[in-house]
């Protein structure tokens, strides 16, 4: 509705049929076009909303604890908790598991707190070495050397009849602010 | 004969193609642009649809699943008839065109081909530049090996570095919470749709704009780029001796276009495919990853780099060198082409070509990293233990058992990341040495915890004995002072 007048069809100020037609087939179109996104952004980005509605972590089991040794420090796998279909191999995770003394653990995740490559531990020297950029570690994940700026992530751990179990479902990053990844304590604790 | 002219009669008839198509390739061009110089462009393209017609040969085997990627590139390198020589072709034919992209934009910078009219076709090169690297990198990750997998949790590791959204990229850019199946698969999409997609859209238009805005002309020392009269001199130096582009100027394109086809198969047949290395499985953590030739010297720059600047460069640096090529033809849009009149322009390429050949070159050795096998593998040579006591071979021992060889080469074998340990009883004091080993230090870890005093001692008294034959070990000279003092006291004591 236009309060001017209607003078001659080529004024620009005036809207004729057609005109009026193809404004709302626009209007409509992009109607069409947010009814539609609504359900392409959510799939594109449901990778991240999941992590953030349910989260992906949760407990699985890492082996008996008396496969562990007291004092020393073990590779052990598990597979993440979500599996896909097509995931293959990808899945089984490795970690290094160190028993402190009876049921006082460290789990460290396999990847460096640099930029992710594997840590391997070597016994003798007590470290854990980065095959990357050079990172090393004390035993007890605390950054010896090298590129990163902080020490091995850890993940939260319990004991329960016997077995080991970690809390994880995570690729551990330098970024994440997971106050359970990187074993320290929150803010408010 | 008469057929086929009718025939194409007929179809021009409808699709009226024939007359403009013969207008864009006898478009005359200055006759100094039929050069050798112009042809990499031309074969970015060639290698552009190579790799299109052999990305999709293999897209015919090939299976983008976490579990059957591996298996399914082990088929084609040993069961598909030719499937490694396709595999070889790619893979080659990627590191071709990165190189000549590279080379193409040199090219284009030093002849001031960027500069007014043709700001806009420098702008989408380097949107182009950007894609083919994506290509690289995607592609790297298509070869699902455990490069391709430890690459990903690296790629993974600088994007959770964003700040606020770090993690949450992260899951977007790994399909979930790891690297697995839907990793693969969305860089699959964005290997084989996406950036393909973009490749063509912008190629098409970057080889539009060469069309309608016509060749860089060859530049001429004191020819001064101006925007008020660049066109018509350019048009006036096309229109009175220029010469049609087909034949003229296209033989030399055509002639390098099958060169480069046939290196790569050179290369692809000599060399073949590349890996795949090892299966992405996870617990096998026996792994040195290492990226592709092309992003070697980030690899390098990740280990120089001091830890508290890596964030900042990893994150300000790309946008900002991003930015500076886009804003290069609007900051220096008029002027001299020539780069005998442009110092600046041919120091900058030299100095940025010279560092990411370095970097290049460290990478491919590195010597940041640790040798892993350096402890149990590198004996300690002959003659260093030659007429050693019972202590210094005990230290000896210590040496290699607490890997210090993974870090410390001696007699040219062992890690690199500390300094080699041929002569450091000559850099190092005895308290020195004890010092270092007990509290390290200096990019060093502390060894206190896991040494015994003894094992100090010995290794101590073995690290003092690595000295040249004509060089003597370094003495606290203060220290033989008090001990000299301390024996004349206790020699006249009663």
């Amino acid at each position: 509705m236009t309060t001017k007048p209607v003078i001659a069809p080529s004024n620009e100020d005036t809207l004729s049929r057609r005109g009026f037609f193809m404004k709302l087939g626009i209007l409509f179109n992009g109607f069409a076009a947010m009814v539609l996104a609504v359900p392409v952004v959510g799939f594109l980005l449901s990778s991240v909303t999941r992590g953030r509605a349910s989260g992906y972590l949760s407990w699985v089991p890492l082996g008996r604890i008396d496969e562990f040794p007291e004092g020393e420090t073990r590779l052990a796998t598990f597979r993440n908790p979500n599996v896909m279909p097509t995931d293959g191999k990808t899945v089984d995770t490795a970690c290094w598991v160190r028993r402190v003394a009876g049921e006082k653990f460290q789990v460290f995740a396999i990847n460096c707190a640099h930029l992710g490559c594997p840590v391997r531990w070597f016994p003798q020297s007590g470290l854990f070495m980065c095959p990357c950029h050079g990172g090393a570690y004390y035993r007890d994940g605390a950054r010896a050397s090298g590129p990163p700026e902080r020490g091995l992530f850890e993940y939260p751990y319990k004991v329960e009849n016997g077995l080991v179990t970690i809390q994880a479902g995570e690729l551990p990053t330098p970024g994440a602010a997971i106050a359970s990844l990187t074993g320290e304590k929150p803010p408010c604790a | 004969m008469r057929l086929i002219t009718q025939i194409g009669e007929w179809f021009d008839h409808r699709l009226q193609l024939a007359a403009p198509i013969r207008e864009a390739a006898e478009h005359p061009v200055p006759r100094n642009t039929a050069s050798w110089f112009y042809v990499f462009g031309s074969a970015a393209l060639t290698v552009f649809l190579l790799q299109l017609v052999t990305g999709i040969l293999l897209a015919l085997i090939y299976v983008p699943s976490g579990g059957e990627a591996w298996s399914s590139l082990q088929a084609l390198n040993h069961q598909v008839a030719l499937g490694w020589f396709i595999r070889a072709m790619h893979g080659w034919g990627s590191n071709f065109m990165v190189a000549i992209v590279l080379i193409h934009m040199v090219q284009v910078f030093l002849f001031g081909a960027h500069k007014y009219p043709r700001e806009l076709t420098w702008v989408i090169g380097v949107f182009l530049l950007l894609m083919t690297l994506g290509m690289a990198f995607t592609g790297q990750v298509m070869r699902f090996d455990q490069d391709a997998y430890w690459g990903l949790g690296i790629g993974a590791s600088i994007a959770s570095r964003v700040p606020i959204i770090g993690p949450a990229v992260v899951k977007l850019m790994l399909g979930g919470p790891i690297i697995a199946g839907a990793t693969l698969s969305r860089f699959f999409a964005l290997h084989v749709f996406v950036i393909p997609g973009m490749l063509i859209a912008f190629v098409g238009l970057h080889v539009l704009m060469v069309l309608k805005l016509g060749i860089n002309e060859w530049p001429m020392p004191g020819r001064i780029v101006k925007r008020a009269t660049y066109e018509a001199e350019y048009h006036a130096m096309t229109r009175n001796e220029g010469a049609p582009f087909v034949p003229y100027a296209v033989w030399k394109d055509m002639f390098f276009a099958a060169f480069i086809i046939l290196a790569i198969a050179a290369c692809a047949y000599y060399f073949g495919p590349f890996g795949p290395t090892g299966q992405p499985d996870p617990t096998i953590i026996q792994t040195a990853p290492k990226p592709d030739y092309f992003f070697l010297w980030l690899y390098a720059l990740l280990s120089l780099l001091p830890p508290s600047l890596e964030t900042p460069f990893l994150l300000i640096g790309p946008p900002l060198v991003i930015l500076g090529l886009i804003l290069l033809p609007f900051l220096s849009g008029e002027g001299e082409k020539s780069w005998k009149r442009r110092p600046i322009a041919v120091i900058t390429v030299l100095m940025i070509a010279i560092t990411l050949g370095t970097f290049t070159r460290l990478a491919q050795f590195t010597p940041w990293s640790p040798h892993m096998n350096a402890w149990s593998g590198d004996p300690i040579p002959d003659r260093y233990i030659h007429g050693t006591t019972a202590l210094e071979r005990q230290g000896a021992l210590v040496f290699q058992v607490k890997q210090c060889r993974n870090c410390h080469s001696i007699g040219n074998t062992g890690g690199q990341r500390g300094p080699a340990l041929d002569s450091v009883a000559v850099r190092l004091t005895r308290d020195q040495l004890i010092r270092q080993v007990i509290q390290g230090g200096g990019n060093m870890p502390a060894y206190g915890n896991n040494l015994s005093p003894a094992e100090t001692t010995a290794l101590v008294a073995f690290l003092e004995t690595l000295h040249p034959a004509t060089q003597s070990p370094a003495r606290d000279g203060a220290r033989d002072l008090v001990l000299s003092e301390n024996t004349a006291k206790s020699a006249t004591q009663p």
